[in-house]
């Protein structure tokens, strides 16, 4: 099969059966990538997930990209992302399309005050496995703290946030690269 | 020009997620606010509804407000402008693949960058739980209204449900049907 087709299938099957996104993805991708189609080795998947820790973006669009271009060049990642990014798309237009005729429905309404309760609980979930694992040290915290009074309280635009804490990591670090080289973590 | 503004908001918000899916509900609905796009309840619809369709987060976010501001072109734009930033960033890594990786100052970078995204969740949590508790602002008279109580118990069941890794569209299903029933039943 052409290698660009091959890509975008795959990547279309990925987008269309991984629910929950991020990490719930990883498996689905390695089974695609490394044991059917043997376009990555395990190691390589695994590097991924590392950088895609830390770049900003949907894990599935840096998985999609990376894959794409390792396999087939600037193409291969264009076609790859299309193609993890097309059942999102599609899907969701359907849906908001189904909202709207459906949202002046009573028991819709009622059904959204109930799935409102569960995305609060969905997020405090995502709140402590972030929390978790977060370094366990004070200046970590101090970090969590600021940020959150500074987004919830003080209505700070987030992307200022995340600039001045990456900085401020970034100097920390530098400053107590000693004490940073001892620790492997 | 709605269009521009789309794009380059999601492009903002594409390039500045780290994290996952949630750690963007803060930024979008500080984006939403300020454009006057959702309301809070609409953003929070929005998570459901994404969080219980196939593909990221983000991506479906930004399909769902782009489609309800801007229509079908909307989505469209909204949908690039996420995924763009995470494009040329691996396209660029994809090359210089081993320094990256080792780089201590993505290290001392992502140091500062992991606890604000927690701090971040954290206020995305107290903006829904605000939206679902106390749409009309804070009042004690919420405290004898009997809907209040029986959604801090769903809240408290579904907690545990996530917590004990339950797929995600399990809980929001028995929470559309405990809405559904508490809505009829209690006359709301």
């Amino acid at each position: 099969m052409n290698k660009n087709l091959d890509l975008f299938l795959t990547f279309m099957k990925i987008g269309a059966f991984t629910f929950g996104g991020g990490y719930a993805m990883i498996p689905l991708i390695q089974r695609e990538v490394c044991t059917n189609k043997k376009w990555l080795d395990e190691k390589e998947i695994s590097d991924i997930v590392a950088i895609s820790e830390s770049t900003p973006g949907p894990i599935a669009i840096n998985a999609a990209t990376f894959v794409g271009y390792r396999t087939n060049g600037f193409i291969g990642a264009c076609v790859a992302t299309l193609g993890v990014v097309l059942p999102s798309f599609l899907i969701i237009s359907l849906i908001s399309f189904i909202l709207n005729e459906f949202k002046s429905f009573k028991a819709v309404q009622y059904a959204f005050m109930g799935i409102r309760v569960a995305v609060l609980a969905l997020i405090l979930k995502a709140l402590w496995m972030m929390f978790k694992s977060a370094k366990k040290k004070v200046i970590s915290y101090v970090i969590m703290g600021a940020a959150f009074i500074l987004t919830a309280f003080l209505k700070i635009d987030a992307v200022f946030v995340i600039i001045g804490c990456g900085l401020f990591g970034l100097i920390w670090s530098l400053l107590n690269r000693k004490e940073q080289s001892h620790d492997t973590d | 020009m709605i269009l521009i503004k789309l794009f380059l908001t999601f492009l903002k918000i594409g390039a500045f997620t780290f994290g996952g899916g949630y750690a963007m509900i803060a930024m979008i609905q500080y984006e939403a606010e300020r454009h006057g796009w959702l309301t809070q309840a609409e953003l929070v619809d929005f998570v459901a509804l994404s969080e219980s369709t196939p593909g990221p987060l983000a991506v479906n976010m930004a399909t769902f407000v782009g489609i309800r501001t801007g229509g079908v072109l909307g989505a469209v734009i909204a949908t690039l402008g996420i995924v763009l930033p995470s494009f040329i960033i691996i396209l660029i890594i994809a090359k210089c693949f081993e320094k990256f990786k080792d780089s201590k100052a993505v290290k001392g970078v992502m140091s500062g960058l992991k606890p604000a995204v927690v701090g971040m969740i954290g206020t995305a949590f107290l903006s829904v739980g605000r939206t679902v508790f106390f749409p009309n602002g804070f009042k004690l008279s919420y405290s004898s209204d009997v809907s209040f109580w029986l959604f801090l118990c769903l809240f408290a069941v579904s907690a545990v449900l996530a917590f004990r890794k339950l797929n995600p569209i399990k809980i929001i299903l028995v929470a559309a049907v405990v809405g559904v029933g508490a809505g009829y039943g209690l006359g709301l």
